[in-house]
């Protein structure tokens, strides 16, 4: 038998029906995780077909981008919170998953949260499934050896009518990355960092396998961070290996598999990473020993800079001109100690507790500018709690960081959370865009360290500063 | 879905690379629940001042883009998010056709799903459409060929399934609860559990 990359092995074990020339192969979807946003269209479809959602008990649905991150005790206090279109949205939710059976984590659970948060959380993430879910950011399950990608909503109907996707199968980049990272330097500037070299197109139409003694070394909260990325390289999803930092993870929790279900699991699992000679269709190398917290000085992600770096100067490009225009940020310049008005840290990327964790090791006993807003936004309830419970929340609000419910927040600005107009934010988020956070708003995306160094400055900031 | 064989138009040109989905329809437009009425919206924070008036600057509001139902972008249009609402808003904007050197993978598999015909070229091909904003371009389907004012015939790709589905309006559901029988002996069958 020919060497198989982890991609081919998880792909092959959900083909339905294969592909020909004629019609993409039918993939069956392990686990589908849904939410308020990309959904209520789905749920129309089903119900003007008269049809059911086929497995309820394979689809995981929480409320995330539209959902306030002030208290919510009642459905009331939705109207009160909330804009109107939102409320209706969050209201449908509700209603929807009542009607087709599905179970929803919503207000009141200890598991409501960012959906790419709560799946890995819950354990109903796990090696070798196939996972999709009507958000690009999807791709962050990939960190345990799924394959996971982001689906538009017609799909998500295909998704909660079948339990199948048509699809052509993609092609494999393999991305090795070797070296042992500096303190003060994390996941998030890895990916910033490979985001850059291959640009924001760089991974169309590829599965990205993070591979190497770099990888192996990161943690499941590590991993997820980088794997989210990827589709901001274009890939259609990232994959890890699983190892034993995966199962440790896993073991236990929620939804993971128990007693003797568990070591059958296992024994899949380690079955799963790709054989010795196991052929990718492009490959690329990189050491990350030298590598600098990143920050990005543009409006994608693929604009990014070392932190004690300048802006290059590309005048030629009328893109690369438009973007520093909207910016306000100048070809040649450094961007540290660039004054900022708001700091975010949160997001399907950062939200989690280790990076809460990191933010707070640099906030702790320190005051933060009274000109600077410092939003912090856990991605789950039960990450609130767990941040709570050792204490963060106390350094945060002691900083002057304000301390909020679960969401995507200001990632996306959905839900009244935002940045705005002409205000520059530094974000632990994934996407810099023109007016991403809000409208007009300037974004610069860094690491959790990053973030709350340029907090406690006010102004962007090199977190080695704060190594002791 | 209507069925699209052939149709042509003039285009409108947005030369910038990698133009994302927030820009083509920004977040907050994504609280509605349902597909319509978002042409207002597309382009918004390019197309209208912070008054909300129309910037008649930006080329959709000139008196040449009116009527046009495709359009050329630069490089890797759609990349970001995986909302479907960008290609929903186009096409109640308008549009019928995107034409670039590259799009995003969500952005294109969304555009295909409602007949929006995503069209990849040759740089040549794109850099020629570029410097002709306004130009009569044929789409043609059957041959998967797009016509040029120039003469030229440029072939793109276009995957067959897709382009069955486009051509006869049949929705792609419809396809896979026809494997039924299928997908119920996988779950049955598969030696691991579901």
């Amino acid at each position: 038998m020919s060497a198989k990359s982890l991609f081919e092995k998880v792909w092959d074990q959900h083909v339905v029906v294969p592909e020909s020339e004629d019609t993409p192969a039918v993939l069956y979807i392990d686990l589908h995780l849904i939410h308020e946003v990309t959904t209520p269209q789905a749920y129309a479809t089903l119900r003007a077909a008269g049809l059911p959602v086929r497995r309820p008990d394979r689809t995981v649905a929480t409320m995330d981008h539209s959902t306030p991150t002030e208290p919510v005790t009642t459905l009331k206090d939705i109207d009160v919170v909330s804009q109107p279109a939102a409320a209706r949205q969050i209201k449908a939710m509700i209603e929807n998953c009542d009607e087709f059976g599905v179970h929803l984590y919503g207000f009141g659970s200890e598991h409501r949260g960012i959906v790419h948060v709560i799946g890995p959380e819950l354990g109903a993430t796990q090696p070798g499934k196939t996972i999709v879910c009507g958000d690009s950011h999807t791709s962050t399950h990939g960190a345990f050896g799924a394959l996971a990608f982001g689906i538009g909503t017609t799909e998500v109907g295909h998704v909660l009518a079948s339990q199948c996707l048509l699809q052509r199968r993609p092609r494999t980049l393999a991305i090795n990355i070797s070296g042992r990272l500096a303190e003060g330097v994390g996941a998030k500037d890895v990916i910033l960092a490979i985001i850059g070299q291959i640009g924001v197109d760089g991974g169309t139409g590829h599965v990205i396998e993070y591979r190497g003694s770099a990888v192996a070394g990161l943690s499941m909260d590590e991993r997820m961070t980088v794997c989210n990325m990827s589709i901001e390289a274009g890939a259609r999803a990232g994959m890890m290996a699983p190892d034993d930092t995966t199962y440790e993870y896993l073991q236990g929790r929620e939804l993971a598999p128990k007693g003797a279900a568990w070591e059958e699991a296992l024994v899949r699992w380690r079955s799963l990473p790709s054989d010795p000679g196991a052929r990718f269709d492009r490959e690329l190398d990189l050491d990350v020993s030298n590598l600098a917290p990143m920050v990005t000085f543009g409006t994608n992600p693929g604009m990014v800079i070392p932190i004690d770096g300048t802006v290059p100067a590309k005048v030629a490009d009328p893109g690369f001109k438009k973007a520093l225009d909207y910016m306000q940020i100048e070809a040649g310049k450094p961007l540290l100690g660039k004054p900022v008005d708001v700091v975010f840290i949160g997001s399907c990327t950062n939200s989690r507790l280790s990076d809460l964790r990191q933010a707070a090791h640099i906030l702790r006993g320190r005051k933060i500018p009274d000109s600077v807003r410092v939003l912090v936004v856990p991605g789950s309830q039960h990450i609130k709690h767990e941040a709570e419970a050792e204490g963060l929340d106390q350094i945060f609000l002691a900083a002057g960081a304000e301390w909020r419910e679960s969401g995507c927040s200001m990632c996306l600005g959905m839900n009244g959370d935002t940045v705005a107009s002409g205000k520059l934010s530094v974000s632990t988020s994934n996407r810099n865009f023109e007016g991403r956070q809000g409208p007009g708003a300037r974004t610069i995306l860094a690491s959790p360290a990053t973030a709350a160094a340029t907090a406690v400055n006010g102004a962007v900031s090199d977190p080695r500063q704060f190594l002791n | 879905m209507k069925p699209i064989i052939r149709f042509s138009s003039h285009t409108v040109v947005l030369p910038f690379d990698d133009i994302d989905t927030d820009q083509i329809i920004p977040a907050r437009f994504l609280t509605t629940t349902t597909r319509e009425g978002l042409g207002d919206a597309l382009f918004s924070d390019w197309r209208y001042d912070s008054d909300g008036s129309p910037d008649p600057d930006f080329v959709l509001n000139t008196p040449a883009a009116q009527g046009a139902e495709i359009l050329v972008a630069g490089n890797n249009f759609g990349c970001g998010s995986s909302r479907e609402h960008a290609p929903w808003a186009l096409l109640d904007y308008g549009f019928k056709a995107v034409i670039s050197t590259q799009l995003a993978d969500i952005f294109r598999n969304n555009s295909l799903k409602n007949a929006l015909v995503p069209i990849i070229v040759d740089p040549k091909t794109h850099a020629w459409l570029l410097e002709h904003p306004g130009t009569e371009v044929e789409v043609d389907l059957e041959d998967t060929v797009i016509r040029l004012a120039n003469g030229q015939a440029v072939t793109f790709p276009l995957d067959r399934f897709s382009r069955y589905c486009m051509m006869h309006g049949t929705d792609q559901l419809g396809f896979l609860l026809q494997q039924d029988e299928a997908i119920s002996a996988y779950e049955r069958e598969r030696a691991w559990p579901i």
